[in-house]
């Protein structure tokens, strides 16, 4: 710990902290426009200049000087720095002066004008006038991708973007070229950025250089509803604040969350909100004739009680990637109510078992636990693709400690190198035996993490029992090292859908004779199941579904609408206040923003009435009841942003079966990262970068 | 003071000075005018009817910002925004004012960063019904057009002052 004083105030600070974050202890204002917290430290916009005592007698850029740098006095004074003296004035009057010589007054164009730092802080520390009078220097706009679009004559040269993109993206596709006036932020080859990520750098840049080019000009700041929510493109459960302005969502922005997504979150999350206005169900269509055809709620409802009075307890019903635990809980709860326990909402034969414990499907480490491991496991997983704010921490890890990171899967591309070890299931039964220089580092570490991802669990082909298998070996490295620290739960569930956790937390699996999806198909193919509910689920194989009456409550028309018998139009996550489990078990409240558009209703309530409509009405009128009875019976649920931590002798327990597999590939399941829900399929931008990114493997190959 | 009164009466004093009152504005200039073939003299700060005004290449002035739309204090004004067609730059799709809600209060010309938006001299924009009054963007352009000339003088006239 270090004394020193700011502004006159003794203030006592660690002494590897820098003056601003000392300034920051002591509730001292410094204005900066480079220094990021989660980056690197470049000190080349000055903004931040203080005066010290105890060190060079020129004003000192207070992001790169630390507290230990400065000098205490000859009597043993503590070292003095201050904010608010007329040295500093009038230096950050000249620093704002200098950077608005070529900044261009095009603040009514600007798409970043109201939520400008340099606007602001032009405002707050700036003059009112400039000296310069000759003409402004003229920078070409570079081509950064279809994401982002750039004004290149705002830049002030922070190298924010820079520094983004090569820490915590991972991509060294942008510098700064050039000296002086010449001095030029470039993509170098004009090509469009490759990361998941990029989107992030529109909210770095403090100036309206990089701007989103999908909302380019659509909305002001001034005139938008902040809303905060949850994001469920993955299983991360970011935090976002959603923007609408009427009825209507305008962009995504992410919040901070050190635990989950720090202040990242992907493209997918950040731009698919075109997805939400296209191709959305409206109002209830009854097919007739073979055709879909507009309908009314009642007599959907009238429809869908028809088959329900024949088909008795041969009803099942399977949950989609985007759904909330609510609409699971009412499904499961009508279902039970008919006598049926088909429910599921894992992906086809998943080697998760009903019967396993809670620990054996979450993410046990937590994310923010990533940073502790040392050394880490990818079984049959793309965190790049599958969770890349996840991504984006293990190489944050990996840049603080280069811990030994390794792979069991497919090759791909994670930004940070990787031991490879082998494709499949005998390289991880391998592992587990003991050999290979892996297993010796494993054997070693004190907090070893193992990811296990849906790729290596879920096998269409090859059955439950490898995924059983997977799961069994992964807790056996995770529990079986000499040296695991006191506390210490290395094995981590990646699942790649919002809707997982909260489903199995509930279960919504199979249960009282109820079989699996891929089983309640194939069921339905041979005409055993007469209805099947589709509660947002298009991933499934809809053409084996043979006769079988397929009810499907969702948003958007994709794959389970063409085949559904019934759609009833339900509320997307924007629209609905919902409860979410990330993969690390973290339970989370989605709020709404805007209402569901047309006739369409949340997805608890459809059920609600569809179960009047049949005569056997659910125990709840409200959501608050139903909340109620969800909390009631799985009290876990109620404390919203808490985890409900798994035990590790649960874990170990799971190490203990005995294993049958021989041989499985691992593949990750989501092969196109911008096209992996219907929302992003009905998103143009998604398509867009899908169509890109395409191009750019093409052109790797 | 009974006498005073009764020498008043006598010689009609109230009677003989309210005559010449009549007498003088008999013969003074009128100042009725013959409305609508005479009009009186407005001030260039007259604030009536809105128009959108062109760059004398026939460019729209109006680029979007949207802050006519935020100082608004009765939300007469809507627009919505995006990238123009062919060269991308930020203009208006929408721009519509609700000529009922407007108090005429100047304060969008006042927010108008390029001039755009002007209340010119024109107030003589009755309609038979309401929703004439719902002024759109090519209704604003087409009163910048026909007003230009007045408007452009007004400005010229007021800009020592500015």
């Amino acid at each position: 710990m270090a004394n020193i004083k700011v502004d006159g105030q003794l203030i006592d600070v660690p002494d590897y902290f820098t003056l601003m974050q000392a300034a920051e202890a002591a509730g001292a204002e410094i204005p900066r426009f480079c220094y990021h917290e989660r980056l690197s430290v470049a000190g080349n916009c000055r903004m931040c200049l203080v005066e010290v005592k105890g060190g060079p007698p020129k004003p000192q850029a207070s992001c790169a000087m630390s507290v230990k740098d400065l000098r205490p006095g000859p009597n043993g004074e503590p070292p003095e720095m201050f904010t608010n003296t007329p040295m500093v004035k009038k230096a950050r009057e000249g620093v704002m002066e200098f950077l608005l010589i070529n900044h261009p007054l095009d603040c009514p164009i600007c798409d970043q004008g109201g939520e400008c730092d340099l606007q602001d802080q032009a405002m707050a520390y700036g003059v009112s006038g400039s000296r310069y009078i000759e003409n402004k220097r003229a920078v070409e706009d570079k081509y950064l991708g279809p994401l982002v679009k750039t004004s290149m004559n705002r830049c002030i040269h922070c190298t924010r973007c820079v520094r983004f993109t090569t820490e915590v993206a991972g991509i060294s596709e942008m510098g700064l070229v050039g000296r002086g006036e010449d001095a030029e932020i470039t993509s170098y080859l004009e090509r469009a950025l490759s990361s998941e990520l990029q989107g992030n750098v529109i909210d770095l840049c403090p100036v309206g250089a990089l701007t989103s080019k999908p909302y380019a000009f659509q909305a002001r700041p001034w005139e938008l509803n902040k809303t905060e929510s949850i994001d469920v493109m993955d299983a991360v459960g970011s935090n976002i604040r959603v923007d609408s302005r009427g009825r209507e969502v305008m962009r995504f922005l992410p919040r901070v969350s050190d635990a989950i997504n720090e202040e990242w979150i992907s493209d997918k999350t950040r731009f698919v909100w075109d997805g939400l206005r296209s191709q959305r169900l409206d109002r209830p269509y009854v097919r007739k004739n073979g055709k879909l055809q507009a309908s009314t709620w009642e007599e959907a409802f009238a429809a869908v009680a028809a088959r329900l009075k024949k088909a008795g307890n041969k009803v099942g019903a399977i949950a989609g990637d985007l759904a909330a635990v609510e609409e699971m809980y009412a499904a499961k709860a009508l279902l039970a109510s008919l006598g049926s326990g088909m429910t599921d909402v894992r992906p086809p034969m998943s080697g998760i078992d009903p019967t396993m414990p809670r620990s054996a499907y979450v993410f046990n480490p937590t994310i923010a636990g990533i940073e502790e491991a040392d050394a880490i496991l990818i079984i049959g997983a793309n965190p790049r693709l599958e969770a890349s704010v996840l991504n984006a921490r293990i190489r944050k890890a990996w840049r603080a400690r280069n811990l030994p990171i390794a792979v069991i899967g497919e090759r791909m591309d994670l930004t940070y190198p990787y031991e490879y070890l082998g494709e499949g299931f005998e390289t991880l039964a391998d592992l587990a035996a003991g050999n290979g220089a892996f297993a010796e580092t494993f054997k070693k570490a004190e907090r070893p993490l193992i990811i296990v991802g849906e790729g290596a669990v879920s096998h269409a082909t090859l059955g439950k029992q490898v995924g059983r298998d997977v799961i069994a070996l992964a807790a056996k490295l995770a529990t079986s090292g000499d040296a695991i620290a006191e506390g210490w739960n290395g094995f981590a569930f990646l699942h790649n859908a919002a809707s997982r956790v909260g489903g199995l937390d509930i279960g919504f699996v199979p249960h009282d004779g109820g079989v699996c999806s891929a089983d309640q198909i194939a069921l339905a193919g041979k005409g055993e199941l007469d209805v099947l509910f589709l509660l947002g689920a298009d991933e499934h194989d809809m053409s084996a579904m043979g006769k079988a009456f397929v009810v499907y409550i969702g948003t958007h028309g994709d794959a389970g609408a063409h085949r559904a018998d019934v759609i009833l139009p339900a509320a997307a996550y924007t629209e609905k206040s919902g409860t979410y489990v990330n993969t690390e078990g973290r339970v989370q409240m989605a709020a709404r923003a805007v209402f569901p558009p047309g006739d369409a209703k949340e997805d608890w309530a459809i059920i609600r009435a569809l179960s009047a409509v049949i005569g056997k009405p659910l125990p709840f009128n409200s959501l608050a009841q139903l909340r109620a009875a969800i909390y009631a019976e799985f009290p876990h649920l109620a404390r919203i942003d808490a985890i409900e931590a798994g035990k590790v002798a649960d874990v170990a327990k799971l190490a203990r079966a005995a294993t049958k597999t021989i041989s499985a590939p691992f593949a990750s399941p989501v092969t196109d990262f911008y096209l992996s829900n219907p929302i992003a399929r009905a998103s143009a931008i998604m398509g867009e970068c899908a169509a890109l990114a395409a191009g750019q493997r093409q052109a790797a190959e | 003071m009974r006498a005073a009164q009764f020498v008043n009466s006598l010689l009609l004093k109230e009677f003989v000075s309210a005559f010449f009152l009549a007498m003088r504005y008999f013969f003074s200039p009128k100042p009725t005018i013959n409305y609508p073939f005479e009009k009186g003299p407005i001030s260039p700060r007259f604030r009536g009817e809105h128009a959108l005004r062109r760059y004398p290449n026939g460019e729209e002035r109006c680029i979007a910002c949207k802050l006519c739309e935020a100082i608004c204090p009765a939300q007469a004004i809507t627009i919505e925004a995006g990238p123009r067609q062919n060269d991308g730059t930020r203009r208006t799709v929408r721009y519509d004012i609700d000529m009922v809600k407007c108090i005429y209060c100047g304060f969008c010309q006042e927010a108008c960063p390029v001039d755009a938006i002007v209340e010119g001299p024109n107030f003589e924009f009755a309609t038979e019904t309401r929703e004439e009054l719902y002024f759109n963007k090519d209704k604003l352009l087409a009163n910048g057009d026909r007003w230009e000339r007045e408007i452009a003088a007004n400005l010229a006239a007021d800009a020592p002052y500015r």
